[in-house]
C-alpha cells in the first residue's frame, strides 16, 4: 500500500512539474504571439492539443465505467462523440478558419451583423460550457478523493484550488505544448492497463482485438459471450444488446452529442490557430486518429472491467466473496463513499445482483435458461465513474500502473477544464466586455476581468459539483445538448444559407437553447438543485421517451424551424454579407488569423 | 469567377452528400436501425451491429474525413484555390 502511494505521488506530482515547466518554456519563448500558437506546430501535433483539450473526464473517467454497465447502450458516447468530427471537418471548420476570426462569437457577429446576436451566441457559449465543467469537476473530485484518501467533498475542493491554479497559470500561455504532454500521458495511462488486462482474459495484447476474442481460461468462450451469460444470470441486462431508453432515444442521444460536438466552441477555437482551410480539413482527421485511439480502447476497458468486477465477487456460481477477505482496492473505494456494501441476509458474503428488493425473487435467466434465485443486492452504490481508475486494482495490475492511471484521469480533466474557462473567460472579457460594453477597455483590464470570470465560473461549477446532477458523462451530455441546440445550427446555416438574417439566427438560438433547458431543468430541477424539478425525472413523462440527455436533438431541430419560419417573414441577409459568405466557401487568399 | 466559384462550391456539396450519407449509414444505420438482424452475424466474438456502434463507426469516421480532404485538396488545385 505504501508503494502504491509513493508511485501515485511520483506520477501525478511528475507529470504536474512536466506541465509547468512545459507552460513556463512555451512562455518564454513566445511572449510576442498570444494567440496564434505559432507556425511550427504540425497537424499531428494539433490533433493531440485537441484531442487532449476534447478528452476530459467524462471520456477518461467516466466513458468505459458508462460502457461497462450499459453495455451496447454506451455505444451512444462512442459514436457521438467521435462522429462530430466529420460534421466539423466538412461542415464547419474549413470555412470558419477562411474566415480567420478568433472566437466563436465573434464569427457570430461578422455573420449576423448584430451585437445582439454576439450577445446571445456568448450567453449559449456560457450555459453550454459551464455545465460541461461540472461534469470534469466531479471528474477531478473523484480522481482526487482516491489519490488523497479523502472523502469526495474534500477531493473536490482540492480539485478547485489545483484547476483556478493550472488555468490561471499555466492556462493561458503556452498552451498547446502542455496539452501534447497531457495528450501522450492520457493515452499511455489509458491505454497499459488496457493491453495488460487484455493479455490477462484472452491472450490477446491489442484490446480491440481482446474484446472479440476467445477467453484464456482454457473455456474457449468468447469473452463477451461469457459477459452475457454472467451478467444476465445476476438479472442484469444482457450486455452485448442491452438498449438505452429504446431506439429513438439512442438515435437522439447519438445526434446531440455528434452536433453537440461539433458545436462546443473550446473545439472550434482550435481551428483558428491552424496555418491554412487545407490544415482544418486535415486537423479534424489527425485529431480523430488521436481521440479513436482512446475511443476504440475504451469498449473493451468497459467490458472487460464489468467481467472482472463480477468474477472478483461471485468467482463461480454461488461463491460469492467473503466481505471479510475482500480486496485492498474494494476497501479502499469504500472509504471514499463511492462504493458501499450493506450485508442484507447477514452471511458476512457479498451479493452482487440486479434485485433491488429486500426478497429474494426467482428469475429465468435471458441468456442461459436456468431458473436463478436472486438474493437482495448487497452492493448499495457502485459508483460507475469509479470503475477506469478501480479497473487496474481490481485486475491486481502493478502499482506503478494504478499510479498511471491517477496521473493520466487528472491530466484529461485538467487539460479540458483549463480549455472550457479559457473559452468561458475570453467570451466574456473579449466578446462580451471589450466587444459590446466597454470596447475601449484596456488589455490589462480584458485579462483581469478574464481571471476574474474564470474564479467565479470555478466555483459556480464547483458549487454544482457537491450536488452531482449525474455522472460525470451524464453531466457532460447536458452540455453537448445545449451546445447542440444553440451553436451549430447558427454556424451551419451561417454558412450553408446565405440568405440567413441575423433575427432569424436570433431566434433560431434562443428557442433552441431555451426548449432544450426547459426540458432539461424540468425534468433534472433547476439549474440541477435536486428538488426543484416540477416534472419528476423519469421515463413515462418524457416527450416520446427522449431522455433530457438526448434532447439538443430536438432543440437543434426547433433551431433550424424557427430560423428558417423567421427568414420567411423577415427577408433576406443584406447583399455584402451574402457576399462574405460566398468568399467564406472558397479556400484562396485566406487571411492569416487575425484579431480585428 | 463567379461561375468557377460556384461549380467548386457544387462539387463540394456533392462530396460532403456522399459522406455524410455514409457516416449516417455506418453509425445510425449499422450500428443502431438494423442492429438486430446484423447482430445474428458474428465477426469473432462480436456481434456485427454491436462490432459497428462500438468499433466499425470509428473507423469508417476516421476513413471519411481523410477520403474528403484528399478529394478537398484536388479539388482546390483544380480551382486554384489553394492557398
Amino acid at each position: 500500500m505504501e508503494e502504491l502511494k509513493l508511485y501515485t505521488y511520483i506520477a501525478v506530482f511528475g507529470t504536474f512539474g512536466v506541465y509547468f515547466a512545459i507552460a513556463w518554456w512555451a512562455r518564454a519563448g513566445t511572449t510576442s504571439d498570444f494567440y496564434v500558437a505559432g507556425g511550427g506546430i504540425t497537424p499531428l501535433q494539433n490533433g493531440m492539443a485537441i484531442g487532449a483539450d476534447w478528452m476530459s473526464a467524462a471520456s477518461f473517467i467516466s466513458m468505459a465505467g458508462l460502457i461497462a454497465f450499459l453495455g451496447y447502450g454506451g455505444s451512444v458516447f462512442l459514436m457521438g462523440w467521435t462522429g462530430g468530427y466529420v460534421l466539423l471537418a466538412m461542415l464547419l471548420a474549413p470555412y470558419m478558419r477562411k474566415h480567420g476570426k478568433f472566437t466563436v462569437p465573434e464569427f457570430i457577429f461578422d455573420r449576423y451583423y448584430s451585437k445582439t446576436a454576439r450577445i446571445v451566441a456568448v450567453a449559449c457559449l456560457i450555459i453550454a460550457s459551464l455545465t460541461y465543467i461540472i461534469g470534469q469537476m466531479k471528474g477531478v473530485g473523484v480522481a482526487f478523493s482516491r489519490f488523497l484518501e479523502v472523502d469526495y467533498d474534500n477531493g473536490l475542493y482540492i480539485g478547485m484550488f489545483v484547476v483556478w491554479v493550472y488555468a490561471v497559470l499555466g492556462g493561458m500561455k503556452g498552451i498547446t505544448y502542455t496539452q501534447i504532454a497531457q495528450y501522450v500521458v492520457m493515452i499511455f495511462a489509458y491505454t497499459i492497463p488496457a493491453v495488460f488486462i487484455s493479455l490477462q482474459l484472452t491472450g490477446n495484447p491489442i484490446p480491440q482485438l481482446g474484446l472479440g476474442s476467445t477467453l484464456a481460461d482454457g473455456s474457449g468462450m468468447y469473452l463477451l459471450d461469457k459477459l452475457d451469460l454472467v451478467v444476465t444470470d445476476l438479472g442484469f441486462k444482457e450486455y452485448t444488446t442491452a438498449n438505452l431508453g429504446g431506439t429513438l432515444n439512442m438515435f437522439a442521444y447519438t445526434i446531440s452529442l455528434m452536433i453537440g460536438t461539433a458545436g462546443l466552441p473550446h473545439v472550434i477555437m482550435r481551428f483558428f490557430t491552424v496555418p491554412s482551410v487545407q490544415a482544418a480539413r486535415s486537423s479534424a482527421g489527425y485529431a480523430l486518429v488521436c481521440i479513436a485511439l482512446l475511443y476504440t480502447v475504451a469498449p473493451a476497458v468497459g467490458a472487460m472491467a464489468r467481467l472482472n468486477l463480477m468474477n472478483t465477487i461471485e468467482p463461480a456460481a454461488g461463491q460469492n466473496l467473503e466481505y471479510a477477505e475482500r480486496p485492498q482496492w474494494f476497501k479502499d473505494w469504500e472509504k471514499t463513499g463511492l462504493l458501499k456494501y450493506e450485508d442484507k441476509n447477514g452471511d458476512g458474503k457479498i451479493q452482487y445482483t440486479s434485485n433491488k428488493t429486500d426478497q429474494p425473487v426467482t428469475i429465468t435467466s435471458a441468456v442461459s435458461g436456468k431458473e436463478i434465485i436472486l438474493l437482495p443486492n448487497e452492493m448499495v452504490k457502485v459508483d460507475r465513474d469509479i470503475m477506469v481508475l478501480a479497473n487496474p486494482a481490481i485486475a491486481n495490475l502493478p502499482n506503478w500502473v494504478i499510479a498511471l492511471v491517477a496521473a493520466g484521469g487528472l491530466a484529461a480533466a485538467l487539460s479540458t477544464a483549463a480549455g472550457l474557462l479559457l473559452a468561458i473567460s475570453s467570451s466574456i472579457s473579449h466578446d462580451l466586455m471589450k466587444g459590446v460594453l466597454t470596447p475601449d477597455m484596456s488589455e490589462k483590464n480584458e485579462l483581469l476581468a478574464g481571471r476574474v470570470v474564470m474564479t467565479i465560473a470555478i466555483m459556480v461549477s464547483g458549487y454544482l459539483g457537491l450536488n452531482p446532477p449525474g455522472f460525470a458523462a451524464g453531466t457532460v451530455a447536458l452540455a453537448f445538448g445545449l451546445a447542440a441546440s444553440s451553436i451549430f445550427p447558427a454556424l451551419m446555416m451561417g454558412i450553408f444559407s446565405k440568405k440567413m438574417s441575423g433575427p432569424a439566427a436570433i431566434a433560431g438560438m434562443c428557442s433552441g437553447i431555451g426548449i432544450t433547458m426547459l426540458y432539461v431543468f424540468q425534468h433534472k430541477g433547476i439549474m440541477f438543485i435536486p428538488g426543484t424539478s416540477f416534472l419528476g425525472d423519469m421515463g413515462p413523462n418524457w416527450f416520446f421517451g427522449i431522455s433530457p440527455n438526448a434532447f439538443g436533438a430536438v432543440g437543434a431541430i426547433v433551431n433550424f424551424a424557427v430560423a428558417f419560419a423567421v427568414l420567411k417573414f423577415t427577408g433576406p441577409a443584406p447583399a455584402h454579407i451574402q457576399a462574405m459568405v460566398e468568399n467564406m466557401r472558397v479556400p484562396g487568399n485566406v487571411s492569416a488569423a487575425h484579431d480585428h | 469567377m463567379e461561375n468557377k466559384d460556384t461549380s467548386y462550391w457544387q462539387e463540394n456539396l456533392r462530396l460532403i452528400f456522399i459522406c455524410l450519407a455514409i457516416w449516417f449509414f455506418v453509425s445510425f444505420g449499422l450500428g443502431l436501425l438494423l442492429v438486430e438482424p446484423l447482430n445474428t452475424i458474428k465477426l469473432g466474438g462480436y456481434k456485427l451491429g454491436f462490432w459497428f456502434a462500438q468499433q466499425g463507426s470509428i473507423y469508417s469516421f476516421l476513413g471519411l474525413i481523410f477520403w474528403y480532404g484528399a478529394k478537398m485538396n484536388k479539388l482546390d488545385k483544380k480551382y486554384h484555390a489553394e492557398d
